[in-house]
């Protein structure tokens, strides 16, 4: 193998990553607050290309995209507040069957508004063709966006959940909802929050790599099972981590393309996962404060 | 309060069955009612007219929905404008689709329920051939005919005496391919397949014909069915040095391959199979697809065609039907429904009985059947009917289908 074809499975694998890599940043934020997982987080992502598909047609591109990152925050905030806000006693195990739920009805309800056929919002910048070269390898440059817009966002959530008031106070509900309760905090408008930041950030990565992946209504469950991959082979909660696992994943898996069939490149994927649980149980890049949780 | 959640959750998977129980019906209020209620116009032979029972079974939704959703489309508007014209042989058709979402599990046990509590004359589809392959024997035992929509060779060969088929061979496919090559000299290929029936299928047919036609497979992968990048198994290709790459899928993979190859400047021709026949995946590769080359019927360039072509009428006639009842392009996989539910017809005329021992027998001797695929000529050795020339080779120009010229 020459440089430009290793060159360019690197490029490739930095491709697949970097899509695993923004929808899993979007799981952390609800387990932050809540410690639950999402599974429905895979359809706001589709709700918020499709919704963005649709409004392209009447308005620019930028703007498309802000409005269906807004309408699908606004559905986010919609949904915590009618069905997981009303289930009492909540414990983790049910909350997480709700979302397996609301992940079903929404898939259905976007067939209905958006039929069955495969959409995609135009390249950002250029055409599908369009494309950066890197020492004789090429990667389009719409796999820039999406990892500018993961960086911009990782950071953006880093800052947040570190040092403003709001972010600190999501925190402590994730780490003991009572004692958060006893300090103050409103923890419910906190889960509601969660559920709208991150249906929001869902939304914006359905937008980015929609042009790379194309958008059909079933594609949510997925992408968010290979996310979900991703945020606990990184270590849960942790966005950062999940953005560098995210890669790493799409660079392995691009290893074992270029060494063996691509058929077996999906059990590489979950070897190596299992691997990750049982060794490192709290993640690749585990930090302490946030993996290690007492129930 | 554990009972509390329960009662939510039963809310929610009561809300779930609604949701799912309601797509089976609602993306079209207009197809057939039931026969019983709209039936003045039936009145010739007025004293037996018992509607005959049609099962149908298509992947109206999930990741074959491509497939399936124009099949129901053109099966129910069949039966619609059918049933307005006094039905066949003066029985009213009552049309009963299923919505397997692509499973072979759904598939069996709706084929089992159809067959066993419907009691139905006959099966449309299914859309894949996966499926199909499933169904084969179930339908053959029961002895029920099933006229599949999917294109995979093992569905006629070895054959099963109720079992038809409408859309062309995968093995005339590879051979219109491989004559192309021919024609521009190529003789190194690379070939990508999914991981589906269909993909399978046309893998097999590629490996046993590419010797015979001098052509040599450097690059033999199969990817995942829900791929989104495939950058990494063409890397692959492009290292080997091929003269041209072959994708076989059914899946909007095929609108990927065409952009990732022009993304990693892999500028050899592109060969797709006739699974590609629905513009929605040219216009989801933008620029990237034009001068990708596949083996299709005619219909995708019906107005093309010369007006003395024998499909001419039939296919020119459902495409504006489609187009206009539906208000979306046609596509060659709602045109092998609206075969199979032609030749069912032709059968029962011709048959004048709705037995299905007489009924089969009908459409093994039918002959010059103008379908929107080609001439069907079926025979007791030949459950497909269609020739090499069912086939044209299309290219794409300009983000649109046209006929392939060197």
């Amino acid at each position: 193998m020459n440089l430009p074809q290793i060159m360019q499975y690197g490029l490739s694998g930095i491709t697949v990553g970097s899509v695993y890599a923004i929808v899993a940043v979007g799981f952390n934020i609800i387990y932050n607050t809540t410690g639950i997982i999402n599974f429905a987080q895979g359809e706001f992502l589709i709700v918020g290309a499709m919704t963005a598909i649709s409004l392209s047609h009447v308005v620019p591109l930028p703007v498309a995209i802000l409005g269906a990152v807004l309408i699908t925050t606004a559905l986010g905030g919609l949904i915590e507040l009618v069905f997981i806000r009303r289930v009492r006693d909540a414990s983790v195990l049910r909350l997480i069957i709700v979302t397996i739920g609301l992940s079903i009805v929404i898939r259905e309800a976007m067939l209905h508004i958006w039929d069955e056929k495969p959409w995609s919002l135009p390249y950002f910048t250029g055409t599908s063709s369009t494309t950066v070269s890197i020492l004789g390898a090429y990667i389009s440059v719409q796999v820039l966006w999406v990892l500018g817009v993961s960086a911009v966002i990782v950071t953006a959530l880093t800052l947040f959940f570190r040092y403003t008031t709001t972010g600190r106070a999501m925190r402590a509900c994730s780490d003991d909802r009572m004692a958060a309760r006893l300090c103050g905090i409103n923890d419910r408008w906190m889960v509601t929050l969660s559920f709208m930041l991150s249906a929001g950030i869902g939304a914006l990565a359905g937008c980015v790599i929609s042009p790379i992946t194309q958008t059909q209504y079933d594609m949510g469950a997925t992408l968010a099972i290979k996310g979900f991959t991703v945020a606990i082979l990184g270590g849960l909660g942790n966005s950062m981590a999940a953005v560098a696992a995210g890669l790493f994943l799409g660079l392995l898996e691009a290893l074992v393309v270029s060494q063996f069939a691509s058929a077996y490149k999906e059990v590489v994927a979950i070897v190596v996962l299992l691997l990750i649980l049982v060794f490192r149980p709290s993640g690749l890049f585990a930090r302490r404060a946030t993996s290690v949780r007492t129930a | 309060m554990r009972m509390r959640v329960a009662s939510v959750l039963c809310v929610l998977a009561v809300a779930c069955g609604l949701v799912l129980s309601g797509c089976e019906k609602s993306p079209d209020a207009s197809g057939p009612g039931t026969p019983a209620a709209t039936s003045p116009a039936a009145t010739k032979p007025a004293t037996d007219a018992a509607p005959i029972k049609v099962g149908a079974i298509f992947a109206v939704t999930g990741p074959a929905s491509f497939l399936g959703a124009p099949e129901e489309k053109t099966v129910k508007m069949f039966v619609e404008k059918l049933n307005q014209a006094g039905g066949v042989n003066g029985h009213k058709i009552e049309l009963l689709v299923r919505d397997s979402g692509a499973s072979p599990e759904k598939a069996i046990s709706m084929a089992k329920q159809l067959i066993d509590e419907e009691k139905v004359l006959a099966i449309l589809g299914p859309s894949t051939s996966g499926e199909t392959l499933q169904i084969k024997n179930i339908c053959q035992e029961a002895e029920t005919i099933l006229l599949s929509c999917a294109a995979a060779e093992e569905i006629v060969i070895p054959m099963a005496s109720y079992v038809f088929k409408t859309p062309q061979k995968d093995s005339q496919a590879a051979q219109w391919i491989f004559n192309t090559m021919k024609d521009l000299g190529i003789k190194k290929i690379g070939v990508i397949t999914s991981n589906t029936g269909f993909g399978k299928g046309g893998k097999a047919q590629l490996e046993k014909m590419a010797a015979e036609n001098g052509v040599e497979i450097l690059v033999n992968e199969v990817y995942e069915k829900e791929a989104t990048d495939l950058t990494g198994v063409l890397t692959k290709v492009k290292g080997a040095g091929v003269q041209a790459v072959v994708n076989w899928s059914i899946e909007p993979a095929q609108g990927i391959v065409a952009k990732n190859m022009k993304q990693i400047q892999l500028d050899v021709p592109l060969f797709q199979s006739h699974g590609y026949g629905n513009i929605k995946y040219v216009q989801a590769s933008g620029d990237a697809a034009d001068g990708t080359i596949f083996p299709c019927g005619r219909l995708l360039v019906a107005d093309e065609l010369p007006a003395d072509h024998p499909q001419k009428a039939v296919l020119t006639q459902y495409k504006q039907d489609y187009e206009a009842k539906y208000k979306e392009d046609a596509s060659t996989f709602g045109g092998h429904a609206y075969d199979a539910i032609l030749i069912l017809t032709e059968a029962i005329k011709k048959a004048g009985s709705t037995d299905k021992k007489a009924v089969r027998d009908a459409i093994e001797n039918l002959q010059g059947v103008v379908g929107t695929a080609g001439v069907f000529n079926f025979s007791p050795q030949d459950h497909n009917g269609l020739g090499l020339d069912a086939f044209e080779m299309l290219t794409v120009k300009g983000g649109k289908f046209a006929f392939y010229k060197k």
